[in-house]
Parts: structure tokens; sequence; C-alpha cells
């Protein structure tokens, strides 16, 4: 249902008039269908599941939370983390 | 705990589906193998070696020493692979298979068979290659058998070895030698040989081809035993089932607990990928050119340092140790502190998507 | 890998494991939704980590396992056609309907083939014209783009070689379902993330409102889901019912427009059967009219199997927490996991499969220095939780 796992784009092109990219995830390298996220291009972080990306990373909101998680880590504190709407993809 | 082995043994109305075939469950080195093993083989065959239920059995030899046999088949598909092919497989893995037993391998015996329609320069391929494991080996195929069959009734080629192998005097390696307080060593990554080969058979796209860590273990062990003597108390290779079912066999057969260390055991980057996009446990996928070894805890240090002098135990680790406790529980320490109870499969990891 | 591995790390999650711990005052009972999520806390052990008041139940488990009886018998008769290539994720292989598994099958001499993604299948057609080739559908929402561009594909390339056999199931009403039983015990979710990426999360704002259960959107890594377990707790001790995303680097509220658009447009809701759950209203998906000549039920005539799943099965009331594995007349006779009656037992995460596996090492405190003797009620299958630092 749901194993689906972050890749680096590192390579677009089309294929049967799809559009497609090759994705790297860690040490491996493979293909996956852009059409849901056609908007990501070379460099961005995409989730991939059954060979299709369905969302782009939003880096910078992960370094956000991370980074609010680190701090809790330091502080030894509870914070309330703000919750930001994000646009939808598309 | 009575409660719950009185629920198991209870009877129950709902008719229970008997199991009429084989399948492939049955030749996964799991749960299955097992039963197989239990119900079938060991009541027909009954034997005192046999009940060791070692992938070898030591023999003594009449005129006085002992002598190690194994066999082992190959089956694999496709036949070749980055990193081998079946020939080389199965030269390694009788090799191996004498090599855990503390054998030295002498000769191996070979026997083919062919399919009807298999290319000839396949079969050249690897019978080539099979030379060449076998003399890098020091070992000899001293004898064999050729048989065809029809077109459809084989993968291509089928192979089965036998090995022989001498026993050093002295040298005594086996299940009931393992202690509590003895520690586990693993001489390399895992996941290797199963990953290149699912990847492979399945075609499942990736532009870099995992290799097959298949390779005789010989002079690791060779090795190992120098520097660690009677310390050494047992040996097994990884293959089929992966490193956790060795260590449940093992653990099982020794009537001891062990605890291992997840962030112990290491893993290949290209290999630790494919399982997360495969959603495959690296614990779980076969190896071919591994070993673990339960080592007395005042000899692991340096059957470890001489294990890692070793090409093929250069990322050699302590992953745990034997516990007292329940025969046959393997529980595994997690990054995060967590503990999960390792299990024997039932069968071979498939790609998951959920 | 990036985005992977810093979601694993120890020592954030013993800081999220410590906040957790002060927040709780009470104890809670908290589902997982997703297969994978139960997958990832087993994995690393999580709900052992836990403080002892969070009772942690696994969901619906995942499509595979709850995929129904019936459905597997149809995919088992049109896998045994000798024109068919069946194409199937890997899962669901072994999962045995009346007469086996397709891995069986596949010793019998069927082409079963194991694909990683569905466009797969649409090469697989263009090779083999003089052949049919079907594809087993099933997912939650997370798979329906995939499977939706698959059937999209084949007909607009005209590949009348191609058909899938449609098995989707859909988490809102088995959420609702689970929600609406009277002896229900789950008083807050984590999330489907994945699905969620998808689908977005409006549709659980009514769910939240109705029942008054929190719903923290989780990803998968273990940071995830205790992030998302902290801001459940937080909730349930403040008495709220929101549904709030802690997955936002994946997703925001209206998931991905791009791909529920095109599900839409090849599937339509319809009621479905849960294997050992029972038929849940408007809880699947299938193809809709325009696309029949790619649907596998319509084009093999299996739509007259008809198989009704073994009543002795509790499955429904082990998914929701009431019962336990222990409780069912079947376990360890009839139902083991080599011969599974329901989904709990299908999946290796699953309760009842779990029990089975780990149950015979009770106690499992075993092995570690110096444990006080005793089990207490909550302990799980392998002994009691090691404590939250």
């Amino acid at each position: 249902m749901c194993l689906a796992i972050p890749g680096k784009i590192v390579g677009a092109y089309e294929r049967h008039g799809l559009p497609m990219a090759r994705v790297q995830f860690g040490g491996l390298t493979r293909e996956a269908c852009l059409s849901y996220v056609p908007q990501a291009g070379v460099g961005d972080y995409v989730l991939v599941h059954v060979g299709f990306a369905l969302s782009r990373v939003d880096e910078a909101e992960a370094e956000r939370t991370y980074r609010l998680l680190q701090e809790m880590d330091q502080l030894g504190e509870l914070e309330a983390p703000v919750v930001r709407e994000r646009e939808g993809e598309g | 705990m009575e409660e719950l082995t009185s629920l198991l043994q209870a009877s129950c109305p709902a008719p229970r589906p008997e199991r009429e075939r084989i399948v492939l469950g049955h030749g996964a080195g799991g749960k299955l193998t097992a039963q197989l093993l239990e119900e079938l083989f060991l009541p027909a065959f009954r034997n005192p070696a046999l009940e060791q239920r070692g992938d070898q059995a030591v023999v003594g030899w009449p005129g006085g020493g002992r002598l190690a046999l194994s066999t082992d088949s190959f089956v694999v598909t496709p036949i070749f692979f980055p990193g081998g092919d079946i020939g080389s497989l199965a030269v390694h893995g009788t090799v191996n298979d004498l090599a855990m037993g503390g054998a030295r391998p002498l000769w191996l015996t070979a026997a083919f068979i062919l399919e009807e329609g298999l290319a000839q320069e396949e079969l050249r391929r690897v019978v080539g290659s099979m030379a060449e494991a076998a003399r890098a080996a020091g070992v000899e195929i001293v004898t064999g058998d050729t048989k065809v069959v029809n077109r459809g009734k084989g993968d291509g080629v089928f192979i089965t070895t036998a090995g022989v192998g001498w026993v050093p005097a002295g040298v005594e390696l086996g299940p009931e030698r393992v202690r509590p307080g003895d520690q586990i060593l693993l001489s390399g990554t895992v996941g290797d040989h199963g990953l290149a080969i699912l990847s492979q058979r399945e075609g499942l796209g990736f532009e870099e081809a995992i290799v097959s860590d298949s390779a005789a273990l010989g002079p690791l062990v060779e090795a190992m035993l120098e520097a660690g003597g009677g310390g050494v108390r047992c040996l097994r290779d990884p293959t089929r089932g992966g490193v956790a079912t060795a260590l449940c066999e093992l653990a099982e057969r020794a009537g001891v607990g062990m605890r291992v260390e997840q962030e112990a055991i290491p893993v290949r980057e290209a290999v630790a990928s494919a399982c997360e996009l495969l959603g495959i446990d690296p614990l779980f996928a076969a190896n071919e050119g591994k070993l673990v070894a339960v080592v007395a805890a005042e000899a692991a240090e340096r059957v470890l340092a001489a294990m890692r002098r070793q090409r093929l135990g250069a990322e050699g680790r302590r992953i745990g140790e034997v516990v007292e406790g329940r025969a046959g529980l393997v529980t595994l320490g997690t990054g995060l502190g967590g503990t999960r109870v390792l299990d024997r499969p039932w069968h071979e990891p498939l790609p998951r998507i959920c | 890998m990036k985005y992977l591995d810093e979601y694993r790390d120890p020592r954030l999650a013993a800081t999220l494991l410590e906040a957790i711990g002060r927040a709780q005052t009470r104890p809670w009972v908290i589902m997982e939704v997703c297969g994978g999520q139960t997958h990832s806390i087993v994995k690393h052990g999580l709900d052992q980590l836990l403080p002892a008041g969070i009772e942690l139940v696994h969901g619906p488990g995942c499509p595979v396992c709850v995929t129904s009886l019936e459905m597997m018998d149809k995919a088992h008769a049109i896998a045994r056609r000798p024109e068919v290539i069946f194409c199937s994720f890997g899962d669901m292989l072994r999962v045995p309907g009346s007469g086996g598994d397709l891995f069986g099958l596949r010793a019998q001499g069927a082409d079963v083939r194991i694909v990683y993604s569905p466009l797969d299948c649409l090469a697989l057609a263009r090779q083999h014209p003089e052949r049919e080739v079907v594809f087993f559908a099933i997912g939650f929402e997370t798979t329906a783009p995939a499977n939706a561009m698959l059937v999209e594909r084949a007909q607009r390339e005209g590949l009348g070689n191609v058909s899938v056999l449609v098995s989707h199931v859909l988490v809102p009403p088995a959420m609702a379902n689970i929600l609406q039983s009277p002896a229900n015990r789950v008083q807050a979710f984590l999330g489907p993330g994945h699905v969620c990426a998808v689908m977005g999360y409006r549709e659980y704002e009514p769910i939240a409102a109705r029942f008054r259960v929190p719903i923290v959107i989780a990803g998968f890594e273990p940071l995830d889901l205790l992030e998302a377990t902290l801001r459940a707790v937080r909730q349930l001790e403040a008495g709220q019912a929101q549904v709030d995303n802690a997955y936002a680097r994946i997703l925001g509220r209206e998931g991905n427009p791009a791909a529920r658009a095109l599900v839409q447009r090849v599937f339509e809701t319809c009621d479905r059967k849960w294997r050992g759950v029972g038929e849940i209203a408007q809880s699947g998906y299938r193809l809709r009219g325009e696309y029949r000549a790619h649907d596998a039920e319509r084009k093999f005539e299996v739509a007259a199997i008809a198989t009704r799943e073994p009543e002795v099965c509790i499955s429904g009331q082990i998914l929701t927490g009431i019962q336990k594995p222990q409780d069912c007349p079947a376990f360890g006779g009839a139902c083991t996991p080599l011969h599974p009656l329901g989904a709990t037992m299908v999946s290796a995460e699953g309760a009842c499969a779990a029990y089975y596996a780990y149950g015979r090492h009770l106690p499992a405190a075993a092995g570690r220095p110096a444990e006080s003797g005793g089990r207490s009620a909550d302990e799980g299958p392998w002994g009691p939780p090691v404590g939250a630092r």
C-alpha cells in the first residue's frame, strides 16, 4: 500500500509519450514516471511508489521541522511545532 | 505459557486444508524446508550423522581420522549473474559447506542435468567458470555425470556437487560446543547474493548491477582456526534464509539464545537501497561468500583480527553474543534501542508494496 | 539515503519518546492504519519503546492481506488460463485462495510474473501481442494512480490484450467501520501518509469530527511515527479531535490533484469485501464503464465466482483491538501462517501471524540480565517494553 521511498531525479526524458525520470536511491538508480509530478526536475527529490513519483519532497519544510526536532533535543524541552498549511501539488 | 501450548494443540472443528504438493517454499531454506527434513527425510534415512542436521557430515574413517562429506544442488535462475554463475556457485557452495565443518575441501563430484535446447556456448561458460573456481579453491572435480531432460523439464541447467574433505585432528566444530557468553562474528556484508539474483531474475530495472558475493571460504576458515584453535566453537554459512535463519538454526541446535545488534550488521549501500525499494529485509536474503562464527569470549578478539586480515573477512564484525534463555530465541537490538525477535521465515523474501 | 536515514536517528527518537512520556498522563489506545507503518514499528521495536500507557493497535494491515478470498479465487481462475500472462506485485503471490496461492499455480505451469511497476505490463503486452496480459490491480489509494495510468495508457494505445483485475480498497470507510463498532477502543489514529500524498486529508476531517478522534497524518520512518504519536497524545490529553499533518514534507491538504483526477476518471467507488472482516460499503474502486474493455473480471467471466469467508475467523475484531489472537478458536489449528483464514494471519505483521511466530517464546524476557519475574498485562509477545529512556 504504502512502500514509497524518496529518491533524487538525476535525468528526465520521455518514453511512449510519458514523462519519465532516472531516480537515484542511495546506491541505486531506477526509472520512474513523472506524470503526476510534472513540475519536478533534475535535482529534486520525489517520493516514488511502484515506479511512479507521487510527490515532490518539500526540502525547506523538511529542514525546518528537522531543525525543530534537533532544537527540542538540545533544549531537552517540549516545543509545540507550528503546523503550516502547504499548497497542494500541481 | 501452558495456556498457549494447549491452544496450539487444540483440535479444531474447521477442516484443515492438506498440503499435497511441494511448493517453492520447501526449497527456500526456512521453516518449510525444515519441515520436509524432519517429517520425511530424517525418519526415512535415520542415522547418527544425519541427525546432526549439519550442512556437512563429519564421519570417522575406518582407518583413523575424519572425513567431511557434503552435497548441494544448484538450480539458480538466471544461470549467469553479476559476481558469478551457477558453475562457480556450485563449487563455492559445497566447498563452503565442508569448510564450515572445519574440513579442508579436497575433491568434488559434479552431476549435470541439462535441458534439451541449452546453448552449448552457455554450458561452456558455466564449465569454464567451475574449473576456475575449483582451481582457486584448491579442489579437484574428480568424477561426474551428465543427463539431459526434455525441453521444458529443466531450467537450462541444474548442477549437483558433492564434496569430500579432511578434518584435521583436534578440529571440533559444532553447535554442541556453543556456550552462553560466546561471541558471534560475521565475516562481512549481508544480502548481496540474494538481491543480486532477485533483481536480475525479476528484471526489477535497476541501472546498477548488484553483485553476488559468491566465493570459497576455505582460506578464511583456516586463518580463523589457526588464530582461535579450540576457541572457535561453530561455523555456519548463511545461505538461503539469510543470517537470521542461520542464527535461529544454530541457536536451536545449540539449545541457547542469542542476542545480536542491527547496527553491527554491515550492508552494502546498493543492497540497502534495493531492500528499501522492495521492502525486503537483508537479514533474510541469501549470502554465498560469508560466514557466521561462534567463538569463545577469550578468543574472539584474535579470531576477529585474523578474519579481518583475510580479503573475504575484511569487513568482519562482532555482531552479538550467545545468551542464556529459551533455546532458539534470537533477539535483535534495533538501532533505536528496541528489540525484535528474529524467526525463521517460511519462504524466500519477495518484493512487497505495503 | 537522504530523507530516509535521518528519520531513524536514535537520539532524536529518544527525545521524542521522552516528550511523549511527559505529555502523557493517562493510558491511550492509538491505531496506525498502514501495514507499512506497522512493519516499521515492529522492525524498529517502537511499540516496546513507547511509554507503557500507550497501546498501539495495528490497523487493517495492508491491501494484500485484506484482499478477499473470493478475489483470490478469481485471480487464480484467470492465471490458470494458458493464454494469460498474470502479473502481480510480489507480496500477492503467497496469499492463499481456496486452493493454494499464485506461487503454487506457477509451480503447476501458469505464467505468473512479479512486476515492480504496473507500467511493466504495458511493455509485456507490446512484446507479446498474442497473449493476454492481466494485472492484479490491488492497493489502497496510494497505488490507484499507478494502476489508473496502466489502464488509461492501454486504452489510449489500443492495447486490447491488457486488462486489470481490480481489488482496490479505501482507507476512510475502513476507519469509519472500525470507529462505528460499539466495542471500539481506538481513541486516535496515525493516518496513512502515502495514501494522503495522493488523496490529501480532507476526507478525514468529517471522521475526526463525527467520532471525536484525533487523526495525525504520519509518515513511515521512526521519527515520523513518533512525532505523529506525540501530536496524537497531545491532542488526546487536551481533548481535541483534529486532523493534523505530521508529514508536511511530503503532502498538503489537497494531496496530488493530478493523480486524483486520473484515478477518478478511471475508477469509481463500489462496495468491497475485506478478508476476515466482511463487506464494507463504498470501500473499494472498480473500473468505470468506459474502460470495460480492460476489465479482467468481465473479459474472463469470473464475476460469477463467489466464495464465502470462513465464519470462524475473527480478524475484524482483532483488527479493532477488541479481541486477541488467542481468543479465536481457529488460531494455531485451522488457521496458521501456512494456511491463514483472515487478514491478520495472512500479513506477516498481522496480530495473529506475529503472535503465532513469537508467542512460543513467551515469556521472552529471558536473555536480559536481572529482569524481574512475572508479566504485566500489557506486555507484548516479546516481553516487557525495554522502557522509554
